[in-house]
């Protein structure tokens, strides 16, 4: 059985359905629809019973719908297990049970109507799918004969109730489909998608804010820890030097220890800009993106309409695909010049790199273009490309940014 | 070269001691060092130093508190002269410190060059003398940049500008690149034809004009 779903299951063939457990599971499901209506039903039924005048009858017809919706998360409950049946697929938690949790009152709407009313078409469906192979095999039971509606001949009867039992299996297509629309619309209702996209896509922000925190540590660890302890050395090793006079043979090994120290303190710089740019912390994005056009070797035009701080994983966002883009630009591109313009607009920043370059940029080739986009991706922006064989290239990025 | 009574300002204590014995190696004062940028506003204040050095990143908050203190400090006094330490070249924080004031000088420099001892102590006679010193990458970068009004120089012409913008002397140029003051005087005059600007003899407004035109 690899179908997930009954809906699923109703597009195998017909050999593979009937042998199947899901047109029985879609039956039970529906039928079992018919538990929680028992309660509108005894409550109509008891209403009934007391033969009320108009007035009391409106009263108490409103008060049975009360006892119904109070009912609601119980029925939802059943629902939810009920559903089980027909979708294998796991339910998201259930919301909390609070008056102002719109999920609660979204599940006691569904089940108001799943009691009152949607049963009524269950049970209309499975006669009407039922109702006509069984009315065929019934046909050696039937009265017979004159006056009877059917004739008095055994062949034809036996054809008949042979014809029966080669349609029952056809009523399992029905009943599954139904079954499994039903369960699609329950599961709309008791479990929305887009809940579990935000879900996720709010887990993978936290994700990256997570990182981005983590950076911002190592960066602090390393600026306070090992760059400080390099400088303090290439002081002691200047300071030895001067103790030194240049004839003694201990002169180039200090010369060159002072030198290694000035690499690694380079190298160390530029790792640590690489892990998170200080720039952007203190100063926000466009003294940022100002900092990275500086360091380009192509020169770069800058159009920064930016006022104030962004959310900060939108800068970092901003920042690294400008880094990325400039660092492409100058590598690749063959450009005289870029140009990075940026700007707000409709609640979104919108960052455009372009420049004069041969174009063909490629996505695919690097991961660097993909790992941007996967990026602008978790904070719910996209990045585009334009990049024609022959130039020029265009990359635009948007990021929503609530301020 | 006079004795100059120095505050310092750096967080970490190894770096601090570290330049407190350079300066004092080479007969400076270092009348207060301090951790982070209350103090130093504090110190500055009650000791009048001849010139402040602090570090960028400071306490509290990591960030750029040396910088907005010293900022601060050129506006109470605008004749203190001023050397910025930096971890980072950033042309802002550079311009900055610029903008805030010509009338005393200013150092920009990054912290590597303290490991040249003499150089570094050379560079803070000269903001303390009023001159300006900006860090030879942050020039370099600059240069790299703005390409297009540059790229008449000659590639000798750029190092003297380069020279130019670390607030050499042309008699310091001169020893640097082994060559004639007149040589150099010539080469400068070039660079400031070619970049439409009026020759000038003053060093530090020469600088600054320079820069100026740079950051423009």
């Amino acid at each position: 059985m690899t179908a997930r779903t009954a809906l699923s299951a109703a597009a195998t063939p017909p050999w593979r359905l009937a042998r199947s457990a899901w047109p029985w599971r879609s039956l039970a499901y529906l039928l079992a629809g018919m538990i929680p209506a028992m309660l509108p039903l005894g409550l109509l039924a008891g209403i009934e019973l007391l033969d009320p005048g108009i007035p009391a009858l409106i009263l108490l017809l409103l008060a049975g719908l009360l006892v119904v919706v109070a009912a609601g998360p119980l029925i939802a409950w059943f629902d939810r297990r009920r559903l089980r049946l027909v979708d294998r697929r796991p339910l998201p938690q259930r919301p909390p049970l609070r008056l102002r949790e719109p999920g609660t009152w979204r599940e006691i709407g569904y089940a108001v109507l799943s009691a009152c009313v949607a049963w009524w078409l269950d049970l209309g469906v499975v006669m009407l799918s039922l109702f006509p192979p069984l009315l065929l095999m019934s046909a050696p039971l039937q009265p017979t004969g004159p006056g009877a509606e059917l004739p008095a001949v055994p062949w034809l009867t036996a054809l008949l109730c042979a014809a029966g039992f080669v349609l029952l299996p056809l009523a399992a297509y029905p009943i599954t489909a139904w079954a499994g629309a039903r369960a699609a619309v329950a599961r709309a209702v008791l479990a929305p998608a887009d809940t579990d996209l935000v879900e996720v896509l709010r887990s993978r922000e936290r994700l990256v804010d997570g990182f981005d925190s983590e950076r911002r540590r190592i960066e602090r660890d390393l600026h306070d820890g090992a760059q400080q302890r390099l400088v303090a050395l290439s002081v002691t090793l200047g300071l030895a030097r001067l103790q030194v006079a240049d004839e003694h043979a201990a002169a180039p090994l200090l010369d060159d220890a002072r030198q290694q120290t000035a690499l690694a303190l380079a190298e160390l710089r530029e790792l640590i800009r690489g892990v998170h740019p200080q720039i952007l912390s203190d100063r926000g994005l466009a003294a940022a993106i100002r900092d990275v056009a500086g360091r380009s070797p192509v020169p770069v035009e800058l159009d920064l309409r930016l006022d104030g701080r962004l959310p900060s994983p939108v800068e970092v966002t901003a920042y690294f695909a400008v880094n990325e883009a400039l660092a492409n630009l100058a590598r690749h591109s063959g450009a005289a010049r870029g140009r990075v313009a940026a700007w707000t607009q409709d609640r979104r920043l919108l960052l455009e790199v372009s420049d004069d370059g041969a174009g063909g940029a490629d996505p695919a080739r690097g991961t660097g273009l993909t790992g941007l986009a996967d990026r602008a991706a978790t904070v719910g922006g996209r990045l585009l490309l334009a990049s024609p064989a022959g130039g020029p290239t265009l990359l635009r990025v948007e990021l929503p940014c609530e301020r | 070269m006079r004795t100059l009574r120095v505050v310092l300002a750096e967080d970490s204590v190894l770096l601090r001691e570290g330049l407190t014995s350079l300066l004092r190696h080479f007969g400076h004062e270092v009348v207060a060092a301090v951790g982070d940028a209350d103090a130093l506003r504090e110190r500055v204040t009650a000791l009048d130093p001849d010139v402040v050095v602090t570090d960028v990143r400071m306490p509290p908050g990591f960030s750029d508190e040396g910088l907005r203190a010293a900022l601060e400090l050129r506006a109470a006094r605008p004749r203190l002269p001023i050397l910025v330490l930096s971890q980072y070249v950033e042309q802002t924080y550079a311009a900055e410190l610029i903008d805030a004031g010509r009338a005393a000088g200013t150092g920009y420099l990054l912290k590597d060059r303290v490991g040249e001892v003499g150089e570094f102590v050379d560079a803070l006679g000269r903001v303390a003398d009023g001159h300006t010193v900006i860090d030879p990458e942050v020039v370099r970068q600059l240069l790299d940049r703005r390409r297009d009004p540059l790229h008449r120089l000659t590639p000798r012409e750029r190092e003297v500008l380069g020279l130019v913008a670390e607030g050499r002397s042309n008699a310091a140029i001169a020893r640097r690149l082994v060559v004639t003051e007149a040589a150099v005087a010539k080469h400068i005059a070039g660079i400031l034809t070619k970049l439409d600007l009026p020759p000038d003899a003053d060093d530090h407004r020469r600088v600054l004009a320079v820069l100026t035109y740079l950051r423009a």
